[in-house]
């Protein structure tokens, strides 16, 4: 054929906004076989308006593709990284092996968190009728999944080395300490989708996450481990994507209807002092398990929360919101707060997967130092007492289960916002039935929604209800030692993952293995 | 609203009921000025014990490595019930004495003010 050949040009490549807006508005349609209302059951019973979901504005404009690409390129410099750690013997560059003691805390505690945070998103992304927020969450569930890998990953390598590592799953669901991250975030999951959203992207990933990642990661560096680092890095773009996520949802919340403003209210109420509960479990790992400390607790607080959490409230009361209820408590008890925790679990460490220890003397130093009020007049009495009594071979645990927080789940070690001396009890009735609670904010949120709270599983009151056995255990065969067999339950090695961190196996390991003193000097 | 949910009427499980204990009930004990054992103890134990068995044997046994256990002069102790201060009948039983399920039962002991007077 002699046709003149006249190429087709290509058709121009969209920009990244067209290609942003075909797939967040282009994509979505209204159902006519069913009502919307029945396809998209759960985004009105909570009570919040939405009148056009276009306004939704996701500031990153991110496409599937890019995505994909980005996402794709931080997985091969992450495992780049990792893979050289493993061949270089990176696990033997830490301070010391009670450095180990805090990524046992956080591969049980918080990446579990990061798979439920997968589960919950992807949940929200079903539930939205607006398409953009459908493909927010949607990445998000992907990230969040994403960060699971990489942290399982990562840590793993450690588990060849050191104990307690070995099950996070199966001890994220049974172990008495991890019911508190988990309570927190299944309270999330089983709330509607935009208090889940509220309470994940803007509560905890806006407002409190800087106290969660800023200390394992900067904590990691100083401590020389840096495959931790990199997965942190590796997940800080994302995080960065979340917490602008987290804003501009609360933000299109609020501007569409009035009504919501109350609604947003009680949620920030409620997060802001759960969220910050949750965080107890970080302030012991700043104050006490960092071998080499970053900073205080009590100064990340000032920093994180009071400075930049203050100025973030001040920018949304132009729609009528408040600072959380109960900031003013947490301020409080920021000079007592990773003491108790520590103390806490040097109580039950024999029950724990992680090590616990009395500070060196250079430590006790440095937490005067930094806690002028507290620390030598109320807990260095404590420490000092124990080391006496551990060098007498008295090695001090607390041999009673302990009363919890029948919303938080935190053992009611937190004392009066007034005085540090005395236990802060609170307690209601309720059909008959007496809660107790660790403090006005828990109590305020279970009053809020009794009938969800009541249900709580609470580790102690599970264990005696003869709920913490391994299937065919007999609790009434002759000899039977609950404690014992709960340890078993949990999927614990028992002698090995927890107790006392001198003379354990890991701080022998580690002598033997370095050459180096189990406490590094 | 006692819960925001999707089905109207929606009630919860009262997951602790005192029926689910095997014929005990749960006690909350804590000892005021004495935060060594760091938190209050929760224990189960029948209704039907005396309360003198509390402090015969009970309370020494959750507390056994502070040194004030053994200073504590029970006839000064000061009792508190759901932090309202009572006094109790050694010869009655717990129930008798006003502690049911989940009660919350403190004690003070007057003099004894923890490891160097540090309330630990």
């Amino acid at each position: 054929m002699n046709m003149p050949i006249t190429p087709q040009k290509p058709a121009k490549k969209l920009s990244l906004k067209d290609n942003y807006n075909l797939l967040t508005r282009g994509l979505g349609w209204e159902t006519s076989y069913q009502d919307m209302d029945k396809v998209f059951a759960q985004d009105k019973f909570e009570g919040i308006k939405i009148h056009d979901w276009d306004k939704w504005e996701d500031p990153f404009r991110l496409t599937m593709d890019a995505y994909w690409k980005y996402q794709g390129e931080k997985e091969k410099k992450l495992y780049a990284i990792v893979d050289a750690f493993q061949q270089n013997n990176g696990q033997f560059n830490v301070t010391d092996a009670r450095y180990i003691n805090t990524l046992k805390l956080f591969l049980t505690g918080v990446s579990p968190l990061e798979y439920q945070a997968h589960r919950g998103f992807a949940m929200v992304g079903r539930n939205f009728r607006g398409t953009s927020a459908r493909i927010a969450a949607q990445m998000q569930a992907i990230d969040e999944l994403r960060h699971a890998q990489t942290q399982a990953h990562t840590i793993s390598h450690y588990n060849k080395f050191f104990s307690g590592l070995h099950d996070p799953t199966h001890m994220f669901d049974r172990v008495w300490y991890l019911s508190v991250p988990k309570s927190y975030f299944e309270d999330a999951m089983s709330a509607g989708p935009f208090e889940f959203i509220t309470a994940i992207s803007f509560s905890f990933e806006y407002v409190l996450t800087n106290l969660l990642f800023m200390p394992f990661m900067s904590g990691a560096a100083y401590n020389g481990d840096m495959a931790t680092v990199t997965f942190g890095f590796s997940a800080q773009s994302d995080e960065s994507r979340h917490m602008t996520l987290g804003l501009e949802v609360v933000k299109f919340i609020l501007e569409q209807d009035p009504d919501n403003v109350p609604i947003v209210q009680k949620w920030l109420d409620k997060w802001f002092w759960r969220g910050y509960r949750l965080l107890t479990l970080v302030s012991m790992m700043m104050d006490y398990m960092l071998p080499k400390k970053v900073m205080s607790w009590a100064e990340a607080w000032e920093m994180y929360f009071e400075q930049n959490g203050g100025a973030l409230f001040n920018d949304l009361a132009r729609y009528g919101i408040r600072m959380p209820k109960y900031h003013e408590v947490a301020s409080k008890e920021k000079h007592r707060l990773s003491h108790e925790a520590w103390a806490t679990f040097y109580n039950f460490s024999h029950a724990a997967a992680f090590h616990t220890w009395v500070p060196e003397e250079s430590e006790m130093k440095w937490l005067a130092e930094k806690y002028p009020t507290t620390f030598d007049s109320l807990y260095r009495p404590r420490f000092e007492h124990w080391r006496e009594q551990q060098q007498k071979g008295e090695r001090f645990s607390n041999g009673t289960l302990p009363m919890l927080c029948q919303v938080c789940q935190v053992p009611m070690f937190f004392t009066e916002p007034d005085d540090p001396t005395k236990i802060c009890y609170r307690e209601t009735t309720y059909r008959d039935e007496k809660f107790h609670f660790c403090s006005d904010g828990c109590k305020d949120i279970f009053g809020n929604e009794p009938e969800k709270y009541v249900q709580a599983w609470l580790p102690v009151h599970q264990i005696y209800q003869g709920n913490c056995f391994r299937p065919g255990t007999d609790p009434t065969a002759p000899g039977f030692e609950p404690l014992a067999e709960v340890l078993q339950y949990y999927g614990f090695h028992v002698g090995e993952d927890g107790g006392e961190y001198l003379g354990s196996l890991d701080a022998r390991n580690w002598t033997q293995w370095t050459g180096k003193p189990a406490v590094a000097e | 609203m006692s819960v925001i949910a999707l089905k109207p009427g929606y009630t919860g499980e009262m997951k602790d009921r005192v029926e689910n204990f095997h014929g005990k009930q749960l006690l909350y004990i804590g000892w005021e000025d004495h935060l060594m054992y760091c938190a209050p103890m929760c224990i189960p134990i029948e209704g039907a014990t005396p309360f003198g068995a509390l402090i015969q044997a009970v309370i020494p046994s959750l507390y056994p490595a502070h040194p004030d256990t053994a200073k504590i002069d029970w006839n000064t102790v000061e009792w508190f019930r759901s932090g309202e201060r009572f006094t109790p009948d050694p010869q009655q039983t717990l129930i008798a004495n006003g502690l049911g399920h989940k009660a919350n039962l403190r004690f003070r002991t007057p003099g004894l003010t923890g490891l160097k007077g540090s309330c630990s």
